[in-house]
């Protein structure tokens, strides 16, 4: 500390000295254990500043911090979900519903919106973890399929950030067929020649990874997020023996040659943007 | 061959025990042997069909992994003349898991791919109990660019528990291998049926299942997860597979009921597995009829047709709409 910072104490200590501390002002990084200052971590898009560890970011926060300041416009807000089967396990299907709308003020687990990143025609999606696992139901579906038919009419390329654990068994089969019906609409992105980059961050696993996010021209990965078909639970279930360190980490999906290449949340703007420019041949952004 | 009885139907196997014991012993008392076996046998049909009409989900499902149950390979031989099966990825390996070839129905020429399960122990190992890995979904992608190449007719058949869940499968790309099967049938330019003739499990089965018509057993299921798989999780013991398979609706009837399923096949009395013949008569007629319908149409339109029925898929509310 400077002798100046002595004698002039900072504007901060004052205010804290004033107000109480709320709760929840600190936290901790779960991978080093530093004691965060929130609105920092929150500044950082949920990164830890001290040892990088990427921690979930709700969906509509990433996406509005990914497009361009004030041009996400979202997609299919007004569809929500039904329990057509009256499903009911240790709660009823309506009652997990109606928690996690409260719990993640989401009305499904995707949102999507259409808008511009660094000026390019994009549609963004994300899945919020918060909801049921980001698991994918009727509703993730037909958003994501929305989300890809703007994809078409505005010639637009597609991003979608993975956080799921697949797909939702409280919709059962309709469950599964949104694995079809959202792979049918990659294909028709594919076919109208518009670029799709698929982000898998922490986790991506089960019906999601076994079709839309594996299904990009660029499939990218989050540093250290877990990634695979199977759940590694299940898998040392079934082969009884200890998985290897790291296995179906990013890093380790490079390695296999399943994703392109791993990229840090914070550069993910700039980064995704350059790919999308030159996969649409558009000219270098100002 | 005898049949092996499930617990459910233990009532039928006692009676049918009985049946075998009366056969063997020589007429000389003074009731006549064959009027009561004939009555018992009666009384076992009587039975069976008392049985059969009021199966719980998980006894279906009991039926639809029965060790003796056809599987592909006696559909393909029941059903097709000429079958030549193909092997292998062309990168990897050959999946036994997964079979396919080219074959005729009715003279004429298509492409047969599914899963295969085993009978004995030795069979079973080999063929992974029916569990594809990528391999073998990378060599039901090849067969069926080839069945488009040459305009030939898809027929798939689904038997698997689901894609096999270890490390050399992860490795190589399990996810990758079965997302790329579903994009790729979603625009495939021939007509496509599958038939559920046993398990539909989860991604494993949907990934040679993308298709035109989707055509199941009376006494097979298909579902997003085995209800083991949904007990343990949901209710957090596998135990609870019975009410689980309730919750799910995984028979073909319930999904018939939820607009999923195009035509269900009612089985021979006790199950596909007591009269394989029959059983397969049942699908080559379904399948047949499919392929005409499909037939008129321009690979075009096909498609086009495909694309709607992928998008119309979903239960929701839309507020917008």
């Amino acid at each position: 500390m400077s002798w100046f910072e002595k004698i002039v104490p900072s504007r901060i200590k004052t205010a804290r000295r004033v107000r109480s501390v709320p709760e929840g002002l600190w936290s901790k990084c779960p991978a080093c254990d530093a004691v965060l200052y929130r609105a920092e971590v929150e500044r950082n898009l949920q990164v830890c500043p001290k040892c990088s560890h990427h921690m979930r970011i709700g969906a509509r926060d990433r996406l509005t911090r990914f497009l361009d300041p004030g041009t996400g416009t979202e997609i299919g807000a007004k569809i929500t979900p039904e329990d057509p089967l009256k499903f009911k396990d240790t709660k009823r299907y309506k009652d997990r519903l109606v928690a996690a709308q409260k719990a993640t003020g989401e009305k499904d687990a995707l949102v999507a919106m259409g808008g511009t990143l660094k000026g390019l025609p994009v549609v963004a999606c994300a899945f919020e973890f918060g909801f049921l696992g980001g698991s994918m139901g009727s509703v993730v579906g037909e958003r994501f399929h929305r989300a890809v038919e703007q994809c078409i009419a505005r010639r637009a390329g597609l991003v979608c950030f993975s956080a799921t654990g697949g797909a939702r068994m409280q919709e059962a089969l309709l469950s599964l067929m949104q694995m079809a019906k959202s792979s049918a609409a990659l294909a028709r992105l594919a076919q109208a020649g518009l670029p799709y980059i698929s982000v898998c961050t922490d986790p991506t696993t089960g019906g999601v990874s076994a079709s839309l996010a594996m299904l990009g021209d660029l499939n990218i990965g989050e540093p250290r997020a877990l990634i695979g078909f199977a759940g590694p639970r299940v898998i040392a279930q079934t082969v009884r023996e200890t998985l290897p360190e790291g296995f179906q980490r990013s890093e380790f999906l490079v390695e296999k040659g399943a994703l392109d290449m791993i990229i840090d949340r914070r550069e993910q703007r700039d980064r995704l943007a350059s790919l999308l420019g030159m996969m649409m041949r558009l000219p270098v952004a100002s | 061959m005898a049949v092996n009885f499930l617990d459910f139907e233990q009532p039928i196997a006692e009676l049918e025990a009985k049946i075998e014991e009366l056969g063997h012993v020589t007429s000389e008392g003074e009731v006549n042997i064959q009027d009561e076996m004939n009555r018992l046998r009666a009384k076992s049909r009587q039975l069976t069909t008392t049985i059969f009409s009021q199966l719980t989900p998980w006894q279906v499902t009991q039926l639809a992994r029965h060790p003796q149950r056809p599987y592909t390979l006696d559909y393909i031989s029941m059903l097709c003349t000429d079958f030549e099966e193909l092997h292998g990825d062309r990168m990897f390996g050959d999946d036994a898991a997964i079979v396919g070839g080219l074959a005729r129905l009715d003279g004429r020429p298509i492409m047969v791919i599914g899963q295969q399960k085993g009978r004995d122990t030795k069979e079973r190992v080999r063929r992974n109990y029916g569990m594809p890995k990528p391999e073998g979904y990378r060599k039901a992608l090849r067969l069926m660019r080839m069945a488009e190449r040459f305009g030939l007719p898809l027929l798939t058949f689904i038997d698997t528990p689901g894609a096999y869940p270890g490390v050399s499968s992860e490795e190589r790309g399990q996810s990758e291998a079965i997302a790329r099967n579903l994009f790729e049938m979603s625009t495939l330019r021939v007509p496509i049926v599958s038939v559920v003739i046993g398990e539909g499990g989860s991604g494993g089965a949907l990934a040679i299942g993308v298709c035109d018509r989707l055509v199941m057993l009376q006494y097979s299921v298909y579902s997003v997860i085995s209800p083991e798989g949904c007990a343990s999780i949901l209710w957090k013991s596998a135990d609870k597979k019975e009410i689980a398979a309730d919750a799910m609706g995984l028979t073909a009837e319930r999904l018939a009921k939820l607009g999923l399923v195009d035509e269900v096949l009612k089985e021979p009395l006790g199950g596909a597995h007591r009269d394989p013949e029959s059983a397969a008569a049942a699908i080559k007629a379904a399948v047949l009829g499919h392929f005409d319908t499909l037939g008129k149409l321009s690979p075009a339109e096909l498609v086009q047709a495909r694309a709607r029925r992928l998008a119309g898929f979903g239960v929701f509310s839309d507020a917008s709409a």
